[in-house]
């Protein structure tokens, strides 16, 4: 019996990562393909004028030059939330980097060298690319009103403001006695920067076409090309290579519909890697400025919290307006809070397109309501960890009203990292320690459907349409196989990236594919079980209520047969195989105002322990300490890298990251040498990661989906340990030298003279 | 406009290979266009990442920062050169223990910046594997991990191996070129 599920059992795939034979889209080959290179303007916004391929055209071995003129009228659009954004700019270009035109060529010099030739005659206009700007009331309209039919707010650049209210907080704002903490804090724009840059091949493929996509959800990329091409599903075939990180980036489609239509142009494959540079012109995650107002009792009990939150997205809705619903709906964060009032707008702005990001619109939030319990437990004269523990919401709790009761034991998660980072104990000198948590709501709704077929010698294909981008869902799907199945892990072969091959599965986002998509594959064992258990009682020709089947094991009486033997014989001669099928769905609840509760709540806590340069304003971490509710971890090895990795990776808006413009709306600072991400030189010194286990998630084993929790209240927490040191408060993000010792600066020259 | 190309001899995971280059040709486009060498990876192309680490006569180098002309007469060092057969190098064996490679995609040069390091220093202090990897980016944020892989494979094997990247390649039409390799 084959027992892998909870052990550190080795990634289905990392061979091929650590010898270099992993094939990301950029290393896959093609015959006879065109090289795509992309043209834009050094400009915010423009007009778009005449455009001249001339000079383009004739460059050797150019084949195409394609721009809005070339494709259909009226311009396709798509979008996962709205379809607003043209296959390529049409009319204007609404942001730095907004393709006008794109080139294909036999080499990728002669594509470059062409795209510098492509004249864009333009007429630059006015921007709008700060949220003040865009609020303006003279501000220029980023998106068409006429494309926003029936939108009160279509005269402005709010796509969407979301309101979620609860309670009476106009009576609650009347009590007497109530302690009110408030205060601004701001979340810079940053970028996924995935090491792989995006890359996209296209290429007609029979009656129809095949793309290739470092795709997060291969499936709805495929709704999309066929919607565009008016194409049946079924000749549109996704192929979805594991990508090389995707945080949210690699969700939605981006450049695949010009590509295709620039292989069907061409009848020839099409092939775009971006640069490091056009990725930053390509996704980021949205900025955003949060007011938090919370009244509380003198011992600290939460009695209202009132939020509002302006989200910077960019020129097309893209998912952006969803992390704005969902990042802001949880606002009290995992505390039970009797009134609440939350507005939160999606603010257009000519910059680059805003998208999912690790935290999908929470890391925002989290840092100005987590920031603002920590102000609120030195006004109170409360310990941070007490005034947490206080109002956390215990197993069962509706904290959320109408949404899925609290699902977690999350005190314990805050007692654990306390203890790790040793709490209470004197913090030494010219040291400080701070500690928030992080809630996040999970998938509203998902479908995943899986194929599991078991071969006549006990092997195991497993069919899955999650993608691979370093979570490891495969490995997580193959151990659950092999353990209801009863094979050897090294005997079971994942297959997913394939929309021809692979059965429908919604999208990999918001941490489901362990619950969604493990589900499912468990299903589709049991399904498996259930044959091998009819086949069983035909074998001994016995009733099937005397037998059972599960892990591995056929039990008939007190006799125990592995799976693999049973099946053998009940195939006989002609062999052949079983298949299983499995399917996880959760629908859409329209009453909702996400649209379904969440299927379960990622919940983190972290404590670090900080060291402040005064003279420098560099910010040092002597111990980071992060504990998530996991409810089992399946494969507590690969737990743990996307914890510390989603950690690391919080440090960087933490510290460091963010975009800089110039006064017309320019990004200053593409590419890795301006804008710096954490390397191996910016770890803590001491990083302690550790998990609860309740078994209370509704995923395989009692499993809940992690990977975007630890990212959650990595800002808070070291912020509070920077006040905890100087006595800095510091709202705005990221907590950059310069910006720390200033805060040192400006507090020194408040402090009156001795 | 016709780039002038030039005929090049390098040594790459121990096998010869004569190729004609154009002159701006990267070594890495070399490796991966040419010779179907795709393990080092095209990250940021501007020498910040790592993500295309090759080993050139001892040293890691971004190979988006060095043209193949100036890889003539050298021996390079690819990540599929590091396994002989299917016995892999402890480093190899060392990420996928720790869990290291997530989307593995900056793994390739962090395992060659790996080796090469322990190449120089058997037995680096975590301070000298932080510096050493310092140049090859994790999105992922792995680092722990891949700390610990470096230090793994350092302890098991560090001194047991022989340096194994010759220095030079002996061949007719090949020079040591003079352009300095700046190492990471």
């Amino acid at each position: 019996m084959s027992d892998v599920v909870g052990t550190r059992a080795p990634r289905v795939g990392g061979l091929d990562r650590v010898t270099g034979r992993q094939a990301y889209v950029a290393d896959i080959p093609l015959d006879d393909v065109l090289h795509v290179k992309l043209v834009t303007l050094p400009v915010a916004r423009a007009r778009i004028g005449a455009i001249d391929d001339a000079a383009a055209c004739a460059v050797p071995g150019v084949r195409l030059v394609m721009s809005a003129r070339d494709l259909p009228s009226p311009m396709p659009r798509f979008g996962p939330q709205r379809r607003d954004r043209p296959v390529i700019a049409t009319g204007e270009a609404k942001y730095h980097g907004d393709p006008v035109a794109a080139v294909a060529a036999e080499t990728k010099d002669a594509a470059e060298e062409a795209a510098a030739l492509v004249k864009v005659a333009y007429e630059e206009l006015p921007p709008a690319f700060t949220i003040e700007t865009a609020l303006a009331t003279d501000a220029p309209l980023v998106q068409d009103p006429s494309l926003r039919p029936d939108d009160p707010h279509a005269n402005t650049n709010v796509l969407h403001e979301h309101r979620h209210v609860w309670g009476d907080i106009e009576a609650a704002e009347r009590e007497p006695g109530l302690v009110v903490v408030e205060g601004s804090y701001q979340f810079p724009m940053v970028t996924q920067f995935a090491i792989e840059p995006h890359a996209f091949m296209a290429a007609p493929d029979g009656a129809g076409i095949a793309i290739w996509s470092a795709i997060q959800h291969p499936n709805w990329l495929q709704r999309v090309i066929a919607e565009l091409l008016k194409l049946p599903l079924s000749k549109v075939r996704v192929h979805a290579p594991d990508p090389g990180g995707a945080f949210g980036g690699k969700q939605h489609a981006k450049y695949e519909p010009l590509l295709a239509f620039m292989a069907l142009a061409t009848g020839r494959p099409v092939r775009l890697v971006l640069t490091l540079e056009e990725t930053f012109q390509a996704v980021r995650r949205g900025a955003a400025q949060v007011h938090v107002r919370t009244g509380f009792h003198p011992d600290g009990a939460l009695v209202f919290r009132d939020v509002e939150a302006n989200y910077q997205i960019g020129a097309y809705a893209d998912i952006a307006d969803r992390t704005v619903a969902k990042g802001s709906y949880t606002s009290m964060g995992p505390y039970v809070c009797p009134s609440a009032r939350i507005v939160a707008r999606s603010v257009l702005s000519h910059t680059v397109p805003s998208t999912a990001f690790r935290g999908f619109g929470n890391p925002q939030q989290i840092w100005a309501v987590e920031s603002n319990m920590n102000e609120a437990a030195r006004v109170l004269r409360i310990d941070p960890l007490e005034l947490r523990l206080k109002n956390l919401a215990k197993p069962g709790d509706a904290f959320i009203p109408g949404d899925t009761p609290a699902d977690g034991d999350w005190a314990v998660a805050v007692r654990r990292a306390a203890e790790m980072i040793d709490w209470g104990s004197t913090t030494p000198p010219g040291r400080g320690r701070g500690i928030a948590v992080g809630l996040k709501s999970g998938p509203t709704t998902g479908l995943s459907y899986s194929t599991v077929r078991l071969l006549v010698d006990g092997s195991v294909v497993v069919y899955a349409g999650t993608s691979d981008m370093g979570q490891g869902a495969r490995t997580i799907f193959a151990q659950i196989a092999a353990d209801e199945l009863g094979a050897p892990i090294e005997w079971v072969t994942v297959v997913s990236g394939d929309t021809a091959v692979v059965p429908y599965d919604q999208q990999t986002s918001a941490s489901r594919s362990s619950v969604f998509m493990g589900n499912a594959v468990l299903r589709a064992c049991r399904d498996i079980q259930a044959k091998v258990r009819a086949m069983a009682a035909d074998l001994e020709g016995i009733d099937e209520a005397g037998i059972t089947v599960e892990r591995g094991q056929v039990r008939i009486d007190d006799r125990t047969i592995p799976i693999a033997d049973v099946v053998k014989r009940g195939l006989g001669r002609l062999g052949g195989e079983i298949i299983g099928i499995g399917e996880m769905r959760k629908d859409a609840e329209p009453d909702h105002p996400l649209g379904g509760t969440a299927a379960f709540y990622e919940f983190n806590c972290t404590a670090v322990e900080v060291e402040v340069d005064r003279e420098t304003g560099d910010i040092s971490i002597p111990k980071y300490v992060t504990v998530s509710d996991v409810g089992k971890a399946l494969n507590p090895n690969q737990v743990r890298g996307q914890d510390e990795g989603a950690a690391v990776m919080g440090l960087g808006h933490t510290l460091m990251e963010h975009y800089i413009w110039d006064d017309a709306g320019r990004i200053r600072n593409l590419g890795a040498i301006d804008y710096r991400i954490p390397t191996s030189m910016d770890l803590p010194a001491d990083m302690d990661s550790d998990i609860v286990e309740n078994e209370d998630g509704p995923g395989p084993y009692g499993s809940k989906g992690m990977s975007e929790g630890a990212l959650l209240p990595v800002s808070p927490a070291v912020a509070a340990a920077v006040t905890d040191a100087t006595g800095a408060v510091i709202r705005d993000l990221p907590m950059s030298p310069e910006r720390v010792w200033q805060a040192l600066q400006e507090l020194e020259s408040a402090e009156p003279a001795s | 406009m016709a780039v002038e190309t030039v005929q090049i001899a390098l040594a790459v995971n121990g096998r010869e290979r004569r190729l004609r280059v154009r002159t701006d040709q990267r070594l890495l486009d070399v490796l991966r266009e040419d010779l179907r060498l795709t393990g080092a990876k095209e990250g940021c192309g501007k020498g910040e990442c790592g993500a295309c680490t090759v080993i050139v006569d001892g040293d890691s180098v971004d190979s988006c920062l060095m043209l193949g002309v100036e890889a003539d007469g050298a021996a390079i060092t690819t990540v599929e050169g590091l396994a002989s057969g299917d016995r892999l190098d402890p480093l190899q064996e060392a990420f996928l223990e720790t869990g290291a490679a997530q989307c593995g995609f900056c793994i390739p040069g962090q395992i060659v910046s790996a080796r090469a390091l322990l190449d120089d220093v058997p037995h680096p202090t975590r301070t000298q594997i932080e510096e050493g990897l310092a140049g090859n980016l994790c999105r992922c944020a792995g680092y722990e991990q891949i700390m610990e892989a470096v230090e793994l494979a350092a302890a098991r094997h560090g001194a047991a191996e022989p340096a194994p990247h010759p220095r030079a390649v002996t061949t007719d039409v090949a020079s040591t070129p003079d352009a300095k390799v700046a190492p990471q």
